[in-house]
């Protein structure tokens, strides 16, 4: 299995993935300029962190038209696995592969720092090696990562167990004091309807590895490598 | 026909503004006790050359809103394009 991490103009978390990937996961990882429409190397595509583009106009707003999204696109059509983290989340949503928006965070303010999660749903590729239930510690830096999409939008990702993650305290429970950013329904990752496509803004592959604080983003990717072995 | 059109975009009154929530609450402490509310868009102001009509380039703009400037799950947008023949000439 190989791994793409897609690097637009402006993206800055691409060494943390190919690391993730390379050192945590001890699988093949290549780096994919977003000038690229040939992805059919890879069984896996990240979309990392970071203001591709700036981030003018809106967060992804002009990532999505880089020439790699339409392979993304496609490849995903074909039940590829993509998943993207923070701004890689955010040019999943202006793409439309994901449904919804982020705004920004009710603080107004930058938030870094670390998080707990709370596992949702452990059928989907991305969280299949996770317990259900389960309470991970895992960092967040973003400024625009209020999720927001209209109640039946909600609704559908609800009633779908499409809701990956949610913010919760150190116990798993999911309260306002836990919501970093103002999220509808603590939500911090979802998926499509196929599962093959996630997003969430919470930073996996920055706690690959005890040293950095947690290893707990390990669970996530470890899933990846589990379902695509297993595929 | 030379066209400029100045749009707004602005988030869904569905949708809460927290800068705009917090600039009220900046009006109201330097003592503006009548603002009731506080809503924070962009405005962009886009210059066309060479349109057939103000309706084409209304319909020009319309698209531009609907699949790049504005996004349709947070955001409305409002315009109007004047006619920008005489005066100030588009692109410049």
């Amino acid at each position: 299995m190989r791994f793409g991490v897609v690097v637009f103009p402006g993206s800055n978390c691409e060494d943390d993935a190919y690391y993730a990937i390379r050192d945590g996961l001890s699988q093949p990882v290549d780096y994919v300029w977003h000038e690229n429409r040939d992805i059919s190397a890879y069984d896996c595509i990240i979309l990392p962190g970071g203001f591709p583009h700036g981030d003018y106009l809106r967060a992804g707003a002009i990532a999505r038209f880089s020439p790699v999204m339409g392979a993304v696109r496609e490849f995903a059509a074909r039940g590829g696995l993509v998943l993207g983290i923070c701004n890689g989340f955010q040019v999943l949503l202006e793409s439309g592969l994901l449904p919804g928006a982020t705004l920004k965070n009710d603080s107004l303010q930058f938030r870094c720092m670390y998080v707990h999660l709370r596992v949702e749903n452990t059928r989907s590729p991305f969280t299949m090696g996770l317990a259900p239930g389960q309470v991970m510690r895992i960092p967040i830096a973003h400024g625009e990562g209020n999720y927001y999409a209209d109640e039946e939008t909600i609704r559908e990702l609800e009633d779908g167990g499409r809701v990956l993650f949610r913010y919760c305290d150190s116990e798993g429970k999911i309260t306002a004091e836990a919501n970093p950013n103002g999220s509808l329904g603590n939500i911090a990752g979802i998926c499509n309807e196929r599962g093959n496509v996630a997003g969430m803004m919470p930073h996996p592959e920055r706690a690959y590895q005890a040293v950095l604080g947690s290893s707990d983003g390990l669970g996530i990717l470890n899933s990846i490598v589990s379902f695509l072995g297993g595929r | 026909m030379n066209y400029k059109a100045r749009i707004t975009v602005s988030l869904k009154k569905s949708v809460v503004d927290p800068q705009g929530t917090v600039v009220k609450s900046a009006l109201l402490t330097m003592g503006f006790g009548n603002v009731a509310g506080v809503r924070i868009g962009k405005h962009m102001e886009i210059d066309l050359a060479d349109c057939e009509s103000a309706a084409e380039a209304a319909r020009m703009v319309d698209e531009m809103c609907r699949k790049l400037l504005a996004n349709p799950v947070i955001e409305e947008y409002e315009f109007e394009v004047v006619d920008a023949s005489n005066g100030e000439a588009a692109g410049q």
